[in-house]
């Protein structure tokens, strides 16, 4: 079982009261349990479990505008003495930062909203096998299918975060997680691609039969893939993939990188920096939502912003710290987005692969090609070459190229939005980009 | 006993005794073919100056153990913060169920060595955490007054120590202490509307003064400075197949990405690497030797022993052109007939041990890189990288250019912008037309990712040229 909130909280205050008694002015105690059990199966047959139980806690201590930290997974009293110690000792010894302060006291959160993101059943590891075996069974129908690895995990999760200006809350998450990966080969080519179904609730996450099947179809179709010259095509983005396009978006307008002067998307508030028809949104509070929270990694109370309205950027992500930096209040961004999403497009996926007579959809991309500073982006990828609305056959070795101002510019979204991740997009659109191939 | 004087005692604070832990490990384990109780217990650090400011001065201590059984094929796992007599008989229950049909025979033997390749040391406590603040805030200074267009400096330390302790089952018993540092310095400028960074490191498993001594941190903000100076010049990169030389030291990545994981014993085993069937097979031109190296002293990526308890070793995987060997932790190596090479790591006790790289170098041949530059008509010249990443499956492979220039009629021409490069591991190799006789070592700040677990790693190269790859520009 996860630690309950009184033990968390008794770690919790019993940290704080001596980090004042030791001379802290202020302080902030993170204090987590979590517990996960996986267990793996590769080619029908059980190859691994894993019991996780983790413990933690972060303190962070302030003298005036002095402030370091220290984190610990011993939280034997000993330990935790010796720790606050040394973390008094070394605030003592780091440098004043005019902007180092706890959140506004009126900006913490009240209450802790009913998001249902907790389910308390757990599935003993007997279940899990017999899910993996069904998921497994699915996905190695197919003579071509030559490897199988398949996992579910179970997740708990429970954390208090308290503050010296009276601020003592948390809240208990879980999590369940099915995947599959699947290995497939033919005389010419080894491919693997997959699936995975990820969900608060146990009962939401997709059958076993299913996962195996898409895992095996999605393996099979990038077979004998070819080499595409290097051209300009529209690029189409599987919507596995669409989301990170998001996340780099969420990067590049955090607090840090603006206030650092150190993201393409400074200055940008009130300028139109999207296409019209894009509107992107935060929303913390989705029932059951994978990102859903009530407050940020400081007691910020998170409530949901629109962050792109018809194409203008609104809102950056603020937390304390930059806040004060930027002489903007903290929106309750310190840790990042919550449910981060585009609002859905007009048009159907099957009439967005019709609107040019040739582009590609791109279902993988590897490597860290995005440079938030110029917008600069460059990343290996795999998909499929797309001719009048027909995929014709699967493309491997390319590289797809832009800079995000001008591919934010050109989006068109389908309207196939659904909520799988915390942050979610449908499929995506981008004219104007460059392919590498041969 | 010796390794208690400098061990952290594990038990010291517990209400479990080294015998019983002992005990309940033998007990466990006795049906199995192989596993460990894994005892860690790590001190690290960080000091980051950002935007003229020290950002962040924390510590982080970890504690806890992870207790691994195996039976055939089968692994079961089981960590915990908490090193007490109740957590490790859970554990011991959870091993126990999951493995109920194991009938295997416990596996004692494990090689023994004398050697180490780094000192027991705390870098941390080296070090006062005055005069790191110090040398951070004068090079914030340094490079501020170097060049009027310096818009951002980010610097940082940081440090560990991580002491651990194996037992195996009848209590055998391995330690090991490893200390790891790495100083890290990126700098921005804004130069007429453009911004461009440069980021240079050093570190390896020494204290912060052997690669810190007098002003050695100026070379580290110099190198950094130059990178982003050439940068600002830079104009967009090509896109398509052509020539590529490959500068000494750190893009050796390619190596690591292209070839390197392909060649863990994991993937072999389990037949879903590109290379699985290509043991004694040419994969390589004439010329191209790769090893796989724990042994080199202080290195980032070495180990005096691995995280089983096996003695590290310098570990051939192509010669002359020929593939040779896999890299091999306990597990892989059993179900593949052959032994460990001394490659099962993990990257802390929350995770299980898998094969990994420890210093992956390409070995040096007879060209200079004046010659291979020369002989180009059009390609690139790459000289620094910022990381890469491979589908071992497929074996496609990609690395992210951070300095690269144009090469026109055997000359180098004007800076590229960071474009990403792509190649296919297992005929990559094939086309390395001259290796160079400049082999360099990385400058120790490389981390390597596999199963969501990251290891520190290093690796070497001379220049070489590749004669056909694909280069992710937008200039067509």
């Amino acid at each position: 079982m996860v630690k309950d909130q009184e033990y968390l909280e008794n770690k919790a205050s019993y940290c704080l009261d001596l980090a004042k008694k030791l001379g802290a002015t202020e302080a902030s105690i993170n204090v987590g349990s979590s517990i996960s059990e996986t267990v793996n199966f590769r080619n029908k047959k059980l190859d691994e479990s894993n019991r996780s139980d983790n413990l933690g806690v972060d303190i962070t201590t302030y003298i005036g505008k002095k402030k370091s930290s220290i984190s610990s997974s011993n939280l034997l009293q000993d330990n935790l003495n010796i720790l606050i110690e040394k973390c008094i000792e070394t605030t003592k010894n780091t440098p004043e930062d005019e902007f180092n302060a706890l959140p506004d006291k009126d900006l913490l959160a009240q209450e802790i909203k009913e998001l249902n993101i907790y389910d308390d059943t757990h599935i003993e590891n007997d279940d899990k096998i017999k899910y993996l075996s069904i998921l497994e069974n699915s996905a190695s129908g197919d003579k071509r299918i030559i490897n199988t690895e398949s996992s579910f995990t179970e997740d708990k999760s429970n954390f208090i975060l308290a503050n010296s200006d009276g601020f003592c809350k948390g809240f208990k998450t879980s999590s369940f997680v099915a995947s599959s990966v699947a290995v497939a080969k033919d005389d010419k080519s080894m491919e693997r691609d997959y699936e995975y179904t990820l969900k608060c609730h146990l009962d939401d996450i997709k059958s076993a039969e299913e996962l195996g099947k898409v895992a095996a179809e999605n393996t099979i179709r990038k077979l004998s893939p070819k080499k595409i010259g290097s051209e300009k095509i529209p690029i189409i983005f599987d919507k596995r993939i669409a989301k990170g396009i998001l996340s780099t978006f969420a990067s590049a307008i955090s607090s840090s990188a603006i206030s650092r002067g150190t993201s393409f998307l400074k200055d940008m508030i009130g300028k139109k920096i999207f296409s019209d028809t894009i509107n992107i949104f935060d929303k913390p509070d989705i029932i059951k939502g994978l990102g859903s929270q009530s407050f940020d990694s400081e007691g910020v109370k998170t409530e949901t912003l629109k962050l792109v309205e018809q194409g203008i950027l609104k809102h950056y992500l603020i937390d304390t710290y930059n806040g004060k930096k930027l002489n903007l209040k903290s929106n309750g961004r310190s840790g990042g987005t919550s449910n981060l999403y585009f609002d859905n497009g007009k048009i159907a996926l099957k009439d967005l692969l019709n609107s040019n007579s040739k582009s590609l959809y791109i279902t993988e991309t590897i490597g860290h090609g995005s440079n938030i500073i110029t917008g600069d982006y460059s990343v290996g990828a795999t998909g499929f070459l797309v001719e009048n609305g027909e995929f014709k056959y699967p493309i491997n070795e390319i590289t797809i190229a832009g800079n995000f101002r001008d591919m934010f510019q050109n989006i068109t979204l389908a309207n196939d939005l659904e909520f799988q991740y915390s942050t979610n997009s449908p499929t995506v659109m981008i004219e104007g980009m460059v392919v590498a191939g041969k | 006993m010796y390794y208690q004087l400098f061990m952290s005692n594990f038990f010291e604070k517990s209400d479990l005794s080294r015998n019983e832990a002992e005990n309940i490990i033998s007990d466990t384990l006795k049906k199995c073919d192989d596993g460990e109780l894994y005892l860690e217990n790590s001190k690290s650090e960080s000091i980051l100056l950002d935007d003229n400011k020290i950002k962040n001065s924390s510590y982080n201590s970890d504690l806890g153990f992870g207790f691994r059984a195996v039976s055939g094929e089968i692994i079961a796992y089981s960590h915990s913060n908490e090193i007490s007599k109740n957590s490790l008989r859970q554990s011991s229950n959870n091993l126990k169920s999951t493995l109920k049909s194991a009938k295997g025979n416990y596996n004692h033997s494990i090689p023994k060595s004398n050697k180490k390749y780094y000192e027991n040391i705390n870098p941390i406590e080296q070090k006062s955490l005055k005069n790191k603040v110090e040398i951070l805030n004068e090079v914030n200074k340094y490079l501020r007054s170097k060049d009027r267009s310096v818009k951002q400096v980010t610097a940082n330390f940081s440090g560990e120590q991580k002491s651990i302790e194996i037992i195996r089952s009848g209590g055998e018993t391995l330690t090991d202490i490893r200390p790891l540092v790495r100083f890290n310095v990126s700098v921005m400028l804004e130069k007429n509307g453009r911004k461009e960074t440069g980021v240079f490191g050093v570190g390896g498993r020494q204290s912060y003064d052997a690669y810190l001594k007098e002003d050695n941190w100026k070379n580290v903000c110099d190198e950094a400075l130059r990178i982003a100076s050439v940068n600002l010049e830079s104009k967009p990169a090509p896109a398509g197949e052509m020539k590529v030389v490959l500068g000494p030291g750190w893009p050796a990545i390619l190596i690591h990405e292209a070839v390197g994981h392909g060649l863990e014993g994991d993937f072999n085993r389990k037949k879903t690497s590109a290379f699985h069937n290509l043991m004694g097979e040419k994969v390589a031109s004439e010329g191209v030797t790769i090893i796989d190296d724990g042994t080199l002293d202080n290195r980032r990526g070495s180990l005096t022993i691995d995280d089983e308890g096996t003695p590290t070793e310098k570990t051939v995987l192509i010669e002359n052109g020929i593939l040779k060997n896999f890299m091999q932790d306990r597990l892989n190596a059993r179900l593949m007939k052959t032994k460990s090479t001394g490659s099962g790591r993990r990257e802390n006790f929350r995770h299980i041990v898998l094969p990994r790289m420890r210093n992956t170098m390409m070995l040096s041949g007879k060209q200079t890189q004046e010659e291979m530059i020369k002989s180009v008509d059009k390609g690139i010249f790459a000289v620094s990288f910022g990381g890469g990443q491979v589908d071992i499956t497929s074996g496609k492979f990609v690395f992210n250019c951070t300095e690269a220039y144009e090469i026109i009629n055997g000359k180098i021409g004007s800076p590229i912008k960071g474009a990403t490069l792509i190649g296919d591991g297992p005929s990559i190799l094939k086309e390395v037309s001259m290796v160079g006789n400049d082999m360099m070592l990385d400058p120790g700040i490389g981390t390597c990712g596999k199963a969501g677990q990251g290891v520190p790693v290093g690796v070497a190269q001379p220049s070489i040229l590749i004669n056909k790859m694909t280069v992710g520009g937008t200039k067509l």
